[in-house]
Formats: C-alpha cells, sequence, structure tokens
C-alpha cells in the first residue's frame, strides 16, 4: 500500500512547500551570492561594480573576521560543557525519586529561561549587570567584592554573554538529558546498582548510552544557535567593547548594516553558509543514524 | 511527603536544596524584569537597587499609551499568528508526504529542510533586505509573514512528519478500500489524529516569530515594527528609561511564558525537531 501513490498526489502534498521555500530561502542566497561579487556600499551607490572574488579575498584574510569566528568557537568551548555539566546534574537531581511537588515546580521554572525572548535577555543584562544600580554588583558587594564594570571591560563583557548563554540554555540541555534519562529501562538500572553503589560507574556505563541521542541534538543545535547569535549580544553590548563580543552573525550584521558594505558583508554571510552547512551536515549524518536505528 | 522512613528528610535536604538554588537561579531574573517595570525611572536607577518599594503601573501607562507599544504588539500578534498559519498550511501537507509516500530524493529534501534551521538569519536578512527595498514592500506585514516562514516550515514539517509517522496505516487501508482519495485520507483521517503535534508545531512556531529580532530590526520602520524591535528602539541615547524597557520586555515576555508552560510537556521534542521525545 505504501508508496503506491502517483506522482501528482505527491507534488500536490509537497510541492507547495518546496517552492515556498525556494522562493523564500534559495532566491535570496543566490541573490548574495550576486552580490558579493559587487563592490557595493549604500552610501557610495554611484560606485556598484563588478569585482569578481575581491570580496572573498578581503574576507578570508581579514583578522577581525577570523577573530570574530574564533570568539564565537570560543564562546561554544566554554558555554557548552558548562551547559552539558550543569544540565546533567539538574537532570539526575530530577530523576531521583521524592519531593514530587519541588521537582514539578523546577521542570516548571526551567522553561522561563529558555521562554524568555532573546532581545530581553540583552536588556536584563544591561539591567541586571549595570555598574552603578545593578542587582549583581549590590549582591556580590554583600559578600564583600567592590563593584565590577560588567558591560564596560573586554573581558568582563564577554563573560556576560557566556554567562548568560549558560543561563538560558542550561534548562534546554537539563530537559534534553532528563528525557534521555527516562528511556533508561528500570530492570537495567536496578540491576546495576544492586552491582554497584558509585553514581559514576551506573553514569557512564548504564545511563551514558541512553543520553547519547540528545547529547548529539544538543551539540548540533547549540553549534548552530551559537553561529546564529545576534540578538542578545545586540541589545546588550553591540559587540562591544571595541570588539570584545563582536560573534560572526553580529559582525556581518555591522558590516552590512551599520558600515553599509553589504558586498563585503554578503562575502561574509556566504562563508558562514558554507561553515554552516558543512557542519549541519556533519553533524547531521551523525544524529540520522543515531535516531533512525 | 507522607509515608517516608525516619531519617529521610535528611537524607532529602541536599536535594531540596539545590532544586530551591535551580528555581532561584531560573526565575530571578524574571522576577527582577517584573518588579523594574513596577518601578518609577528615578527608582529604576536608584543605586544601590531598592528590593521593597511601592509599584507603580506608570511604565506600561506610558509604553502602551504614549509610545505606541501597544501597536508594535498588534503588529507581532498579526506577523506571528499569520507566519504560523502559513507554516501549517504549507507544512502539514508536506509533512504528510514525507511520513507516509515513498519517493526519489525524500532524504535530500529532509535534509535541506533541516539545515534551514541551522542557517543564520543574517545570511537572509541582507538580500532580502536588498531584495525588498527594490520592489518596494520595506517596512510591511507581508515580509517577514513570508521570511519567517524559513524558520517556521522546517519545524512544522519535522514534528508533524515524526506526529504523522505514528498514525497506525490500517485505517488508512481501510479507507483505500472504501475508495477515499489520498486527500480525502489526509483531511478526514490523519489530520484530526495529528492535532496533538500539529498544535505543538504551532506553538512553536508563534514563539520563534514573536520573539524574532534581527529580520524586525533590519526589515521594519515604523508601520510594521514588531515588540522586540520597539523594545530595542528604547535603548538611543544616554538615560535610558529603563522602567520603560523592561515594562515592554514584560509585556513581550509574559504570552511567550504562558505558551512555553502549556506545551512544557512537549518542549524538547519541539526544539530538538523530534530528535528527543
Amino acid at each position: 500500500m505504501r508508496g503506491s501513490v502517483g506522482r501528482k498526489t505527491i507534488i500536490a502534498f509537497i510541492g507547495p512547500a518546496v517552492l515556498a521555500l525556494a522562493v523564500i530561502g534559495i532566491g535570496p542566497l543566490l541573490f548574495a551570492a550576486w552580490t558579493s561579487l559587487l563592490n557595493f556600499n549604500l552610501t557610495k551607490l554611484r560606485d556598484v561594480r563588478f569585482i569578481g572574488l575581491e570580496n572573498y579575498a578581503n574576507v578570508l584574510t581579514d583578522e577581525a573576521f577570523w577573530a570574530a569566528m574564533g570568539r564565537t568557537f570560543t564562546l561554544l568551548g566554554i558555554a557548552l560543557p558548562v551547559q552539558i555539566a550543569l544540565g546533567l546534574g539538574i537532570a539526575l537531581l530530577l530523576s531521583q525519586p521524592g519531593v514530587g511537588f519541588l521537582r514539578t515546580l523546577t521542570r516548571l521554572s526551567l522553561v522561563v529561561p529558555m521562554a524568555t525572548t532573546y532581545a530581553v535577555v540583552g536588556l536584563l543584562g544591561q539591567v541586571m549587570f549595570n555598574i552603578k544600580f545593578g542587582v549583581v554588583n549590590q549582591l556580590i558587594g554583600f559578600l564583600g567584592f567592590s563593584p565590577v564594570n560588567w558591560i564596560g571591560d573586554s573581558t568582563n563583557a564577554f563573560i556576560l554573554v557566556v554567562f548568560w548563554d549558560i543561563w538560558q540554555w542550561t534548562p534546554f540541555v537539563a530537559l534534553v538529558l532528563l528525557a534521555g534519562l527516562t528511556t533508561v529501562p528500570g530492570e537495567i538500572e536496578e540491576a546495576a546498582r544492586l552491582e554497584t553503589r558509585k553514581w559514576w560507574t551506573i553514569l557512564r556505563h548504564v545511563q551514558l548510552p541512553f543520553l547519547i541521542p540528545g547529547l548529539t541534538a544538543v551539540l548540533i543545535l547549540r553549534t548552530a544557535d551559537t553561529l546564529k547569535l545576534f540578538d542578545m549580544v545586540f541589545t546588550m553590548t553591540r559587540g562591544g567593547p571595541g570588539a570584545a563580543t563582536e560573534f560572526v552573525s553580529v559582525m556581518i550584521q555591522r558590516v552590512g548594516f551599520r558600515a553599509f558594505n553589504l558586498g563585503l558583508a554578503s562575502a561574509q554571510a556566504i562563508i558562514l553558509l558554507i561553515i554552516t552547512i558543512i557542519l549541519s551536515q556533519l553533524y547531521l549524518k551523525l544524529v540520522y543514524k543515531e535516531v533512525r536505528q | 511527603m507522607t509515608g517516608l522512613a525516619p531519617g529521610a528528610g535528611r537524607r532529602l535536604a541536599p536535594q531540596i536544596a539545590l532544586l530551591l538554588l535551580v528555581i532561584l537561579f531560573c526565575v530571578f531574573p524574571f522576577y527582577w524584569m517584573v518588579t523594574t517595570s513596577l518601578k518609577t525611572q528615578l527608582l529604576a536607577l536608584q543605586a544601590p537597587p531598592a528590593w521593597i518599594f511601592e509599584p507603580t503601573l506608570s511604565n506600561y501607562r506610558a509604553v502602551l499609551i504614549d509610545d505606541g507599544v501597544g501597536r508594535t504588539l498588534i503588529n507581532s500578534l498579526i506577523v506571528a499568528i499569520s507566519t504560523t498559519a502559513l507554516a501549517i498550511a504549507l507544512g502539514a501537507p508536506a509533512a504528510y508526504a514525507l511520513a507516509r509516500f515513498e519517493f526519489r530524493g525524500k532524504k535530500d529534501l529532509w535534509f535541506w529542510f533541516i539545515t534551514n534551521r541551522m542557517v543564520s538569519p543574517i545570511v537572509l536578512a541582507l538580500p532580502f533586505f536588498l531584495i525588498v527595498r527594490k520592489i518596494g514592500l520595506l517596512d510591511t506585514q507581508l515580509v517577514l509573514i513570508l521570511i519567517y516562514l524559513t524558520f517556521n516550515l522546517p519545524i512544522v514539517i519535522w514534528i508533524c512528519t515524526d506526529q504523522f509517522r505514528s498514525i497506525p496505516y490500517d485505517l488508512d487501508e481501510a479507507a483505500i478500500l472504501e475508495g477515499a482519495s489520498q486527500f480525502r485520507i489526509f483531511r478526514s483521517i490523519c489530520l484530526p489524529l495529528a492535532m496533538p503535534g500539529v498544535a505543538v508545531s504551532a506553538i512553536f512556531a508563534f514563539i520563534f516569530s514573536w520573539n524574532e529580532l534581527l529580520f524586525a530590526l533590519v526589515l521594519t520602520r515604523s508601520n510594521a515594527r514588531t515588540a522586540p524591535a520597539m523594545a530595542v528602539s528604547f535603548m538611543e541615547g544616554y538615560n535610558l528609561p529603563f522602567g520603560k524597557i523592561m515594562a515592554t520586555s514584560t509585556l513581550i515576555v509574559i504570552p511567550v511564558i504562558i505558551f512555553a508552560l502549556i506545551a512544557s510537556k512537549q518542549l524538547v521534542r519541539g526544539l530538538t525537531m523530534g530528535a528527543v521525545k
């Protein structure tokens, strides 16, 4: 019975979606590819001309671009392990029996950071970490620390972005890993607990295999989302001070919409797109194998 | 807590303390946002900040009546609902085809749909801005409704494909023997059964569209300005109106949190696009 459907029927079902995504997804990309070959600055529209691959040569040799790329992966490299460690801790905590009401309340609280609008997270960062009236400096003041210039200092501003990324996405990792933990068959876990009392051994040999699909999904989505990261940084630091928090999407936005060099920005965007496609194909092959088996 | 053995309290104490810490960590920024929105400008800028004060709704009155945040919220609502409806109308049948029919290139189509979820919006914002500027559609809701499909369609297709797969074939087979067409099976049998998945994907599409900033910032000015873009536009100059900014933020965030709590059981499935259930 399956597959015995006419070609016309299939096209009728799937055609509209494919067409829509082609028009709004692929069309503009082709246009961006064309723009990337032009000398195209919105403030010098009289000087638009074809310059071949010059924009690409400029991007590939541009230290600022690779610094932004490096910053992006540094953020991922610091935040993701912390999110996985904390998320695993929270997931294990929630999978323990007892205090049912408090566990439900915790699960509901975990939704709050994930649901908070990214742009609002950045605005909250400005309010809570303000050097003068910020609540964070007040709280660390109680502990005897002097006020910290969070947003105006390069290192601190970077730490701030890492902090909010961890705040917003640790709950996500926790819930994914919790879902994984519930797939561990009860008998296997009980049998293992009779063998050993070390939680680490049980985690490593019994629970971990069931967490792998979730961890793979987390790795893929966090990588993609870090490459996309814009809203929170834009509303909190605008990439500054200097270029301290200028991650790759923030940088492309600045070159395109604040310096108006759309040719160069398009070349940067195409390079980012290529990197994204390579990474997501690589990861998808991984997760696709995991999920479909 | 009834029926616990003596001494269980001591064993549970660290667990309770840690859970409370997690709750505090998650909810405190939200609490701070809401309380700041209830402070006067003078109080919002007071150093060190006040924890106990007399709340006022003046910021809400100011942003809704004087600054036109109400209109941007309506814009956000119109855009989010329209793009969600469109994504479901286009995505649900496509998901049905991916779940039920065999055809060449199915796997590649799958990869392409999900790659769209990965691409940074800035990649599309640049060319979209140039195209839309040329055809004179800058600052219209239509443009946002269309461009939000780039992330909504993949979500709808992924979650719904998953859902359609879980519906047994027996029902279709019986219907085919009765002489029903595929369209009829889809509309009368599978779609009603897939409603939970459709609803979840709709909630996600709505949340992502409602929260979106970059496209709104680049593609709208005043007429079609959405609420997040409006919140950002308060951030000009010195002496930022933080009370007003937090009031606008609260108005943006509250509906999302309500929706997310409704869908909290399916949150993981939605965010991982069905990879984790």
